[in-house]
């Protein structure tokens, strides 16, 4: 669209003073401080510095020296910091954002589940063409929503390198909870490695990160505790299929320092409060790789919104944040005490952490890291669901099916076994129309929206789950589905190849088509042993949890090994869109498409 | 020589052949890129580069070399095995040099093919043949890393293979990796020591720490015995039928 060489473009003052920030002159940025707007007194003494407000908005793209837990690093910076300025804006404006990429090569930001024209999503190849260096991009729209987003480049990795950022949209009526201060929390997976390395070790060496494998030590602790037989078998299962019980993440702690608001857990990035205020958390997982579980032991959560979307307020100690959710919570911390803000990986291999304090300088006690969860069954089936549609997996038999039922798992780190027969299919006796097709809003047979994941004890503090989402109110479209899409998420572990139904985008031959404005169900199973967080560019999915007309609207749906989710989406939005796994590696392994709706 | 001159050759015409450019289809507008880019990748690996002393035998360096370039389906290989043995006044001899075109046929299985030459590295001092080869390399239910193959060496002598090893985890950092080795032949080749029917069976133990990914230092041991008409060549040569050794070396992921 608006195309303009960089030199005609007028940088604004504060632009420009942002440059000689950037140079080094001096900016909180450059000497290695978090993003100004992650200040420490939030919202009520929020200083402008670090905050581009709405409607226009300048931003350049750059690339250099930021300190990182205190070692050198080159993150691409946005406006001078890494992550880059909170970009505030209002409902109802229309927002008019430059981007200049100062790079030597392309970039792009895509404004991560904001409504907007196709035009405007900032994804190169299906929305526009990337934003060439020396050039600047003008994003403009109408803002018609509000809550807690980000922003990132959708160029290659280079979201592994920073270039991401935290977006609020300020509701024009009021919100339907109150609260006296705001911080944002964004979290991110830093490592000095190159992207294009970590990306060639996955894919040349399977468990490259890995370093929580199971050895003998866990096989006679396993023996000790589920005797030798049962050990031996589930050993035996996981053997056969050639895959490991521990893969629960990818890319691990062992490359990655995780980040809170830029900063590392040493570096304790402070929130301060005033005792007896209620606090806003806006939570976003900014991550390239990373699941988080969050909790700030001391404190009650109460989760207000689900991806910028209004929920009908959940009382938790603890949610998982799946990579690109946002969630918003709200804490009432009485007492003139610290508390933690723990953020810890779900592979259990590192954590973020930041302090919710009165003052500067205090801390509070870290919690300790829990055990790597073994995957449990859902994993293994949706292993044999791989090799019973054909995909030479040679899954398991059904001898080992059965096997799997009658030993006797229980307890500890099998806690996932236990959930998938009962769970899954006694509650979710769903309710059918005429066509065959579930009435709308009824949980898919297979869904487990009653389970937060794995590694996760139920019984030991109250987790978030998909089930407690319910929408503030009915979303404008209460039509009942038109027909229903189906989509495996596939994928091939030792050549870490990931796809959906069975083919990379580089085996697809044409978009996915929704016709304009019809109202469709797509479902999605999962038939690998790993989470994806699915995200549909241009459109909500209304995640049909069993709540009905209540069900909640996500921008990031995420479906568990073996899952079966479903939603619904009302295909208004005319163009191209990027649907995909927000896994950057998964993305960039093939586990993408498009969807075109006309 | 000429023939190693040869496979170069060959090699750099397949690669430019099959994996110019990974596809693509998805017909973005024109000007625009792709959204999603593959690249293809490569690596380089010296699974076995190691010191062994033998029981009988004299001493040697081996090797065991695997490199690949290519996508997800469609990779090039440069597997190449052989040793240097301490003090016989001999060049290294390549026992097996392969350039070979791989495809992906299943989720763990890659079916390959292609030539292979057999004899002196850098000299004349060892027999020379040449071979086509076909083979299957994967992993088998139970995480047995396998490589099996079938030559046919330009004077139509047919040979197989079997290769296979186990890594067992003890720590993080520390495993124990069994191997095997069968070789067999339908036809005798008596400059090359091999004789009718089961050759020779290897079995190996070692024991190694990852100091990073890439570089594993390792100790191990091995014991291996020829059969049948390769033992009968053997024992003509006036040498042993079954031996035992131990090794040091390391892998290396390069």
């Amino acid at each position: 669209m608006a195309r303009s060489p960089v030199v005609s473009r007028p940088f604004s003052r504060r632009q420009i003073l942002k440059g000689g920030a950037a140079l080094g002159l001096g900016s909180a940025a450059a000497m290695g401080m978090s993003p100004a707007w992650a200040n420490p007194w939030g919202r009520t003494n929020v200083y402008s510095k670090g905050v581009e407000e709405g409607p226009e908005v300048a931003l350049a793209i750059r690339r250099e020296s930021i300190p990182i837990d205190g070692k050198e690093a080159r993150p691409f910076s946005i406006n001078g910091s890494s992550p880059g300025p909170l970009i505030r804006l209002k409902e109802g404006q229309d927002a008019v954002l430059r981007v200049t990429n100062l790079l030597d090569e392309p970039t792009s930001i895509h404004w991560h589940g904001l409504i907007l024209p196709s035009g405007m999503d900032g994804v190169p190849g299906v929305s526009f063409a990337g934003i060439e260096p020396g050039e600047t991009f003008t994003y403009r729209f109408p803002v018609r929503q509000n809550g807690t987003y980000w922003y990132h480049s959708h160029s290659g990795l280079q979201e592994q390198v920073g270039h991401v950022g935290p977006l609020i949209v300020d509701a024009a009526e009021r919100e339907p909870f109150r609260y006296d201060r705001e911080h944002v929390l964004l979290l991110t997976d830093w490592t000095f490695e190159n992207p294009a390395s970590v990306f060639r070790n996955l894919k040349t060496m399977e468990g490259y990160y890995n370093f929580q494998e199971r050895t003998m030590a866990d096989f006679f602790a396993d023996v000790r505790r589920e005797g030798f037989s049962d050990t031996v078998e589930m050993r035996r299962m996981w053997s056969k299929m050639r895959m490991s019980s521990r893969d629960i993440a990818d890319v691990t702690g062992s490359t990655y320092t995780y980040l809170l608001n830029g900063r590392a857990p040493e570096e304790n990035w402070t929130a301060l409060f005033k005792a007896g205020e209620r606090v806003r958390l806006r939570v976003i997982n900014g991550s390239a790789m990373s699941y988080f579980d969050v909790r700030i032991p001391g404190l009650k959560m109460t989760v207000v919104a689900a991806d910028g979307q209004p929920v009908q307020p959940v009382p938790v100690d603890e949610f998982r944040i799946g990579v690109a959710e946002t969630y918003d919570v709200l804490v009432s911390p009485e007492d003139d005490q610290a508390y933690t803000i723990f953020a810890e990986s779900m592979d259990r291999s590192g954590y973020a952490r930041a302090t919710l304090a009165p003052r500067d300088g205090m801390q509070a006690e870290i919690p300790k890291r829990r055990q790597i969860a073994d995957r449990g069954m859902e994993g293994m089936a949706a292993g044999a669901m791989v090799g019973m549609k054909g995909m030479d997996h040679s899954g398991m038999s059904r001898d080992d099916m059965e096997g799997m039922d009658h030993s006797n798992m229980s307890g500890g780190d099998m806690e996932g076994m236990d959930h998938g027969s009962g769970d899954g299919m006694a509650k979710e006796k769903a309710k059918t129309r005429e066509n065959g097709m579930l009435v709308a809003g009824e949980a898919q047979p297979g869904s487990r929206y009653g389970e937060a994941g794995i590694g996760i004890d139920p019984d030991e503090r109250r987790m978030l789950v998909y089930r407690d989402l319910k929408a503030f109110t009915p979303w404008p479209d209460r039509r009942g589905p038109g027909r229903e899409l189906e989509l495996h998420l596939t994928g091939n572990m030792e050549r870490y190849m990931w796809s959906f139904d069975g083919k990379k985008f580089s085996e697809v031959s044409g978009p996915i088509h929704f016709e304009k404005d019809e109202r469709l169900r797509l479902i999605l199973i999962n038939d690998t042993m790993m989470e994806h967080p699915i995200h549909l560019h241009g459109m909500w999915m209304e995640l049909e949890n069993g709540q009905g007309e209540l069900i909640p609207r996500k921008h990031t749906l995420n479906v568990k090994p073996g899952e079966r989710v479903s939603a619904l989406i009302t295909a208004d939005a005319e163009g191209s869109w990027a649907f995909h796994c927000h896994l950057l590696y998964h993305m960039e392994a093939g586990m993408f498409r498009v969807v075109q709706v006309s | 020589m000429k023939i190693k001159l040869y496979l170069v050759g060959v090699s750099a015409a397949f690669i430019f052949a099959s994996l110019a450019k990974a596809d693509d289809g998805y017909d973005a507008p024109d000007g625009w890129p792709s959204p999603i880019v593959e690249h293809n990748q490569g690596t380089a690996q010296f699974d076995r580069l190691e010191y062994s002393i033998p029981e009988n035998g004299k001493d040697a360096m081996v090797w065991d070399f695997q490199g690949w370039y290519g996508s997800d389906v469609n990779r090039m290989y440069v597997k190449s095995e052989g040793e240097n043995i301490q003090g016989d006044g001999e060049d290294a001899e390549f026992e097996s040099l392969e350039l070979l075109y791989s495809r992906l046929i299943a989720d763990f299985w890659e079916l390959q093919g292609g030539v292979g030459y057999q004899g002196g590295v850098f000299s004349d001092d060892h027999e020379e043949r040449t071979y086509g080869v076909v083979g299957l390399q994967g992993v088998m239910p139970y995480e047995i890393e396998t490589d099996v193959a079938l030559q046919v060496s330009d004077e139509g002598d047919v040979s197989a293979s079997f290769e296979g090893e186990y890594d067992f985890r003890l720590t993080q950092r520390l495993y124990v990796q069994p191997r095997t080795e069968i070789a067999m032949a339908a036809n005798e080749v008596e400059e090359f020591g091999v004789g009718e029917g089961l050759n020779s069976v290897r079995v190996g133990m070692r024991l190694g720490y990852e100091v990073t990914r890439r570089v594993a230092p390792y100790v191990g041991a091995y014991w291996e015995k020829e059969y049948g008409d390769t033992a009968d060549l053997s024992r003509e040569g006036g040498e042993s039928t079954e031996d035992t050794g131990v090794v040091a070396g390391v892998r290396l992921i390069l």
